[in-house]
């Protein structure tokens, strides 16, 4: 079977076919199959131990002992739930580790601008927040200018306030950069929140979808928002009697 | 002290004003007061005399009562020469110039020393740390040579290298090398595969890897692997210098000794302290300079 990680993109940002992923035999992801466009935002939910990790390290390419086909774009970017900076590089430097050729700090401190942290450019990762160090991680995955973006549980660790605050920044950004975004999470408001479509995976498989049709910015008071929240939570097992009441 | 809480504005025309419209009972007069007590600031509870000067004190007590038991005679001093002796002596011997160039010595064989085993036993430890091959050929060898006490090596060294200054920095070098080696090695492998991961997602290849990402995390056990090297090398040196020397400071200390000058052999380890302090202070600068990213406790 094909295993290619680097295929030319034909109307898709992302395009799995057959992808079993084993580990001692055991399949955490099973003849998944998934499509995304290009620009599209799609949230991956997940009771905890059902694989979306694992899916998510697959297309990013840090994982390859993968069995089918996985086509994902050549330029892809990654932020994971810890902020995983340097820490003895300043933010700046963090921002454009990695990035081929001689790149300007200039480039990295725009891209900090864009997540408002055009104040930290200098900063040790030491001095930041936790809130700031996860801008500083979406900016050094946004100066890649990508085409897919993988964004694996970023908001988890940050308290509620700024979570809310980075939920917003990362829907403006998609907004404005027009990549496609993989969001892996387990909060179900969140995935409402933000994307065009919530995949439920369970099993090592995609076992539900759901098209979010709201109009953004979407408010979670909506009638139709809770509707949708209570029918997620219901395909991932929670009892919606008490969500209801 | 009371709180006098007005009732909540009445919202009228609202549904919800006749369930809501409990005002909360002000706090019962007939409450006791449970005794208050004033939060003193730290500041005022500080001592006034500052810490250098504290800390300045006990050394300095110690040495005044080494006076007074060399001034009454109980300390005679062919055990231990006084401490104003120790001065004038220490002063004649860097005027005469045998001091400074018996120190010149000693720091040259120790420069070299640690020089040599910088480089043998850094280089060893990026070759078992960044290379599994490296590490299946370099580690096992390397653990079992640790384990021999280095300075046991010594009459070998003399059979091999002779009684010239090859011996000497030889059990320097040997000296210096492991505490290197099993610290960089440590800090190699003990770099956070997180940030090895985050690397590789951000497109480093694998020399980007170990530049970006591997040396830098290995630094601060590199700088303690230095330093535990120091001290060591030190310790080296006394061990060297007191076999075969005809030069620096070990020698003169030999040569006290026949002459039971308590004096000299004192001042002689008021310099290998002093050198070891030195040592200690570059160090310590260095991590500093080189370690200012690092978010630890640096004590209040």
């Amino acid at each position: 079977m094909a295993t290619d990680v680097h295929g030319p993109l034909t109307g898709h940002a992302v395009h799995v076919e057959g992808l079993t992923r084993s580990f001692d035999g055991r399949a955490v992801i099973d003849d998944l199959r998934l499509d995304i466009a290009p620009g599209e935002f799609v949230a991956l939910l997940g009771r905890s131990g059902c694989g979306k990790s694992t899916l998510l390290r697959i297309l990013a390419g840090l994982d390859r002992d993968i069995e089918g086909t996985a086509l994902v774009p050549r330029r892809r970017a990654v932020a994971f739930q810890a902020p995983r900076l340097m820490p003895w590089k300043k933010v700046w430097r963090n921002v454009l580790l990695g990035l081929p050729g001689r790149a300007e700090r200039s480039l990295a401190a725009r891209a900090l601008d864009e997540v408002g942290l055009g104040h930290r450019v200098d900063a040790w990762p030491k001095t930041l927040s936790g809130g700031e160090a996860q801008r500083a991680s979406l900016a050094r995955a946004l100066v890649r200018e990508p085409d897919l973006l993988l964004l694996d549980e970023p908001f988890g660790a940050l308290d509620a306030l700024t979570r809310i605050k980075a939920q917003r920044l990362v829907g403006e950004l998609w907004q404005r950069r027009g990549c496609a975004v993989l969001l892996v999470t387990h909060d179900v408001e969140e995935a409402v929140l933000l994307a065009d479509r919530v995949l439920v995976m369970d099993g090592g498989r995609i076992a539900h979808e759901e098209r979010i049709g709201l109009d953004r910015p979407r408010e979670i008071t909506d009638p139709r928002f809770a509707a949708l929240r209570a029918r997620l939570l219901e395909r991932l097992g929670v009892d919606t009697a008490a969500a209801a009441a | 002290m009371t709180v006098s809480r007005a009732p909540p504005p009445s919202p009228s025309g609202s549904d919800i004003s006749g369930i809501s419209g409990h005002t909360p009972s002000p706090p019962s007069p007939s409450l006791p007061s449970p005794g208050l007590q004033p939060v003193v600031p730290a500041s005022t509870r500080r001592a006034r005399v500052p810490r250098w000067l504290r800390r300045t004190t006990g050394p300095l007590l110690l040495l005044a009562l080494w006076q007074l038991l060399s001034g009454t005679g109980a300390l005679p001093a062919d055990v231990l020469a006084s401490p104003g002796r120790i001065a004038q002596v220490g002063w004649d011997l860097i005027g005469d110039g045998s001091l400074p160039s018996a120190m010149g010595t000693s720091l040259r064989r120790v420069a070299l020393g640690l020089l040599l085993g910088t480089v043998t036993g850094t280089g060893l430890a990026l070759l078992s740390g960044l290379f599994r091959i490296g590490e299946d050929l370099v580690d096992a060898p390397v653990q079992m040579l640790r384990t021999v006490p280095f300075v046991g090596l010594i009459p070998l060294f003399i059979i091999w290298f002779g009684i010239g200054e090859t011996p000497k920095i030889a059990i320097i070098t040997l000296g210096v090398t492991f505490p290197l080696y099993l610290n960089v090695y440590a800090g190699i492998r003990g770099v956070d595969s997180q940030l090895i991961e985050a690397g590789e997602s951000l497109g480093l290849s694998r020399w980007g890897l170990v530049r970006h990402v591997v040396l830098p995390g290995a630094l601060p056990g590199a700088l303690t692997g230095l330093r535990y090297s120091l001290g060591v090398s030190w310790l080296a040196l006394v061990f060297a210098e007191q076999v075969n020397a005809d030069s620096g400071i070990g020698f003169l200390m030999v040569q006290a000794r026949d002459f039971l000058r308590t004096d000299v052999i004192v001042v002689c380890l008021i310099v290998y302290a002093f050198l070891g302090l030195l040592a200690d202070f570059i160090v310590r600068s260095l991590e500093r300079l080189l370690l200012q990213w690092r978010p630890t406790f640096t004590g209040r």
